[in-house]
């Protein structure tokens, strides 16, 4: 079979497409049917254009860093390093980059040895070597419903079973988990992993109570399950108190000062840095370890050396007060977007209040909203884009039925400008006004919102935790709004 | 006896089927250049007409799907500006697109579509049109589907099964556009025949001739959505479709006609549905601007039928030139 060139000579006699296409076909991997383009995807890329409004990304704001320091910074890897950052690293990366790794893991209270690090091309990668480690075909992952939009492409190329256990405002019922994996048990099948965003979970916003963790270490040590340990956004809380990761939480379960060994936790410096460095990390039971680095070196042999050695040479930087300056750029992030959440909750307030429902997250990036359950946020995100200009992710993309959560949005709110949250939500809020009328105008009801996510059931009585989720509040009528927002 | 001319491919846009616009336009540039065409591409954005009037190119290839490429638009454009382009004129576009004028107008002629009702949202807003569904739901029947009148997003086509769903499926619809067609739901085998115009260059008119037949065969019985069908992977092509040849025959005859009602030039494809209990055959909708990627319907047809893709390329773009 000829697959190269297109045929040469003249042109005229190619025999090309319908052919060309069943040759192709067959010699795609049984995986790439797992690969599958979605029509919401594609608008979804649509709406990347500078007059739309895009609440949509999963974007931290990097317009803030400060210029003059990257460039010194760019400039000294440069000249000090030339051969070095030119050139190849080692797969498991570099050591000066594993020590900054030591030391934001240990900002979040967690210890972990240089050697049990990994670095990756992004916290990406880590969802990619975990399931290439783990994942045969049919595997059974469980996952939190929603889930990482961004991990459901990656669990479907490796044709994994994804079962997903509705989250509420105290993150994923361990109750629910449980029956899930009776469930399974019963079919005579256990999960590769347990994958969960503990912190702010995105796209839900909420967080894993204390107790959850506890209960979700024992749960996992009673029947040797190994769980993702997700957590891009640790350190970006804008109230309450950090909690323990759960990394941290089953090395204190091993005891004896050990660390943990049925945790895989995911890191990264997208969020508390940049996404544009590439730089993840994985810290992981040293025999996983050892698969996620062969696995790495099949991938891409080691990660960027040039931005490992920016990185290095940013935890070396001192502020002004004599402290890291990543820990001082850490605390203007959280500022920031500590404003911007209460930008985004007061705009919600203004706009959708008694339409819709929304999660009140402590931290992180992301609100996760709501709608009637009428309402498609798919058909909702092509009127906006089409006749308002914004963007924000359907809640479908959080599902990996690519069914669920329709009636769902994850609105980002941190890496757009103040003025721009207000204006989007309050453009979201008029195009679901239209819908929501329209719908009134074909039923003579009114609009039904479900809360975000549940108010957490009382489990277990040290598990009472209400202070995440904002739930529904019935204020001003909608139809004296509407007029208003004409 | 191929000329080199200057051709612009349009291609990209703003409408939903941008992604598949652009793979067209790719495909299609390739074969150009392979004939031995000059080749310009352009992205159907703000600049296209001062980018069009600055090249000034001898023709300009559509390769535009939905918005602004297929409902005439772009076509009123360039008769505008005196450009030749490839396929159909605005009217046809227009006719094709539209699928409730579409739809009035093959029922007119005789030809089968299913039955349907139109309703403008702002019928809804403004006439009180809401009152009328009941009637139109009655006389349609459930399980029935709801399409935007205009726009091929697979995204935008509703169904309803019950009368629960109906208001869902219309607000879902009237997202795409602000009519929608309401139309009886079909069950059974996905056809589509391609048409090309008969007579080449310098040639006496022909009738238009029917390509064979393609059948779109779902990997799962039953679809929950419009989206997973049209979703790569999870439909085989078979080509020419495993017919009875009356079938076929009557499916080609039925695209021809309804190529020739419309008014259809250079080429089009007309999507059939061959119903599962009756053993009908119904015409669903004419596309202007069908897909050219290496994956699309058109191309296989002309495949089977022995055409290569530069061939087909060439005959396209013979229709803009016998104008």
């Amino acid at each position: 079979m000829e697959l190269s060139g297109s045929g040469g000579g003249d042109g005229r006699g190619t025999r090309a497409t319908a052919h060309e296409l069943a040759r192709y076909e067959a010699l795609f991997a049984a995986r790439t049917r797992g690969m599958k383009s979605s029509a919401m995807r594609e608008m979804m890329a649509l709406t990347e254009r500078p007059d739309v409004i895009s609440l949509a990304g999963g974007l931290p704001d990097t317009s803030t860093f400060p210029p003059e320091l990257y460039s010194r910074l760019m400039a000294k890897v440069a000249a000090d390093s030339t051969a070095r950052a030119l050139q190849y690293g080692p797969t498991e990366g570099m050591a000066a980059t594993v020590d900054c790794i030591v030391e934001v893991m240990a900002a979040e209270g967690t210890r972990v040895e240089p050697s049990e690090v990994i670095v990756t091309t992004g916290g990406q990668q880590v969802l990619d070597l975990v399931c290439k480690t783990l994942i045969d075909p049919g595997d059974v992952i469980v996952a939190e419903a929603p889930t990482y939009p961004g991990a459901v492409p990656t669990f479907s190329a490796y044709q994994a079973d994804v079962e997903q256990v509705e989250i509420d405002a105290d993150g994923m019922p361990i109750d629910a988990l449980e029956s899930t994996l009776d469930r399974l048990s019963a079919q005579g099948r256990r999960p590769k992993f347990i994958y969960t965003v503990p912190n702010f979970q995105n796209p839900g916003g909420v967080t894993m109570s204390l107790a959850r963790r506890r209960r979700l270490i024992a749960l996992a040590r009673e029947r040797e399950l190994l769980i993702l340990e997700d957590n891009p956004y640790g350190l970006l809380r804008y109230e309450g108190e950090p909690l323990p990761t759960l990394y941290s939480l089953d090395a204190e379960a091993v005891g004896r000062g050990g660390t943990s060994d049925l945790v895989i936790y995911l890191g990264t410096f997208s969020k508390i840095l940049s996404p544009g460095l590439r730089l993840g990390w994985s810290v992981a039971p040293r025999p996983v370890l050892e698969k996620l680095n062969l696995g790495k070196q099949g991938a891409d042999l080691c990660s960027s050396s040039v931005t490992q050695m920016f990185v290095a040479a940013y935890f070396a930087e001192r502020a002004a007060d004599g402290g890291p300056e990543w820990r001082r750029y850490v605390e203007e992030l959280r500022a920031l977007y500590r404003t911007r959440r209460d930008v985004m909750l007061a705009a919600l307030e203004e706009h959708f209040v008694g339409d819709a429902t929304w999660t009140r997250p402590q931290g992180g990036l992301f609100i996760w909203a709501t709608l009637d359950e009428r309402i498609d946020t798919t058909d909702l995100l092509a009127l906006a884009r089409k006749t308002e200009s914004v963007a924000f992710v359907p809640g479908r993309a959080a599902f990996v039925d690519g069914r669920s959560g329709a009636s769902s949005m994850r609105l980002n709110f941190a890496g757009v400008p103040e003025e721009r949250i207000r204006e989007g939500v309050r453009r979201i809020g008029r195009a679901m006004r239209e819908q929501l009328g329209l719908l009134g105008s074909l039923t003579g009801t009114s609009a039904k919102a479900r809360p975000p996510v549940a108010a957490p059931a009382s489990e277990k009585a040290t598990e009472r935790m209400a202070d995440v989720v904002a739930l529904p509040r019935r204020g001003e009528q909608p139809a004296a709004r509407r007029q208003r927002d004409r | 006896m191929s000329l080199t001319r200057r051709v612009a491919v349009l291609k990209g846009g703003r409408s939903l089927e941008r992604a598949v616009s652009l793979r067209s336009g790719a495909h299609v540039q390739d074969a150009l250049l392979r004939l031995g065409h000059e080749v310009v591409a352009v992205d159907a954005g703000p600049a296209l007409v001062p980018e069009l009037l600055e090249l000034e190119p001898d023709l300009a290839f559509i390769a535009l799907h939905g918005r602004d490429g297929e409902d005439g638009t772009v076509q009123s454009l360039l008769d505008a500006i005196g450009l030749a382009y490839t396929g159909s004129g605005p009217a046809a576009c227009m006719r094709c697109t539209n699928k409730a004028l579409a739809k009035y107008m093959m029922r007119e002629a005789g030809i089968p579509t299913a039955p349907f009702h139109p309703l403008a949202e702002l019928s809804i807003k403004e006439l009180g049109a809401a009152a009328a569904t009941a009637r139109i739901q009655d006389s349609i029947g459930f399980p029935l589907v709801v399409k935007p009148a205009i726009g091929g997003s697979a995204l935008g086509v509703k169904f309803a099964r019950t009368e629960e769903e109906l208001p869902g499926a219309l607000v879902g619809a009237f997202s795409y556009d602000r009519t929608v067609v309401i139309e009886r739901y079909l069950r059974g085998r996905d056809l589509a025949v391609s048409v090309i115009d008969g007579a080449r260059e310098g040639e006496q008119p022909r009738r238009p001739l029917a390509l064979p037949v393609v059948e779109a065969v779902p990997r799962e019985e039953e679809f929950y959505d419009y989206e997973s069908r049209y979703q790569i992977g999870m439909t085989t092509f078979v080509c020419p479709a495993e017919l009875p040849p009356e079938t076929t025959a009557r499916a080609q005859g039925l695209a021809v006609e309804v190529y020739e009602l419309l008014g259809c030039r250079g080429v089009a494809r007309v999507d059939l549905m061959l119903e599962r209990d009756t053993g009908e055959l119904w015409v669903l909708e004419t596309n202007v601007v069908p897909g050219m990627t290496e994956t699309s319907l058109l191309p296989q047809a002309a495949d089977a039928a022995g055409i290569t893709f530069e061939e087909l390329v060439e005959r396209v773009l013979e229709s803009a030139t016998a104008r």
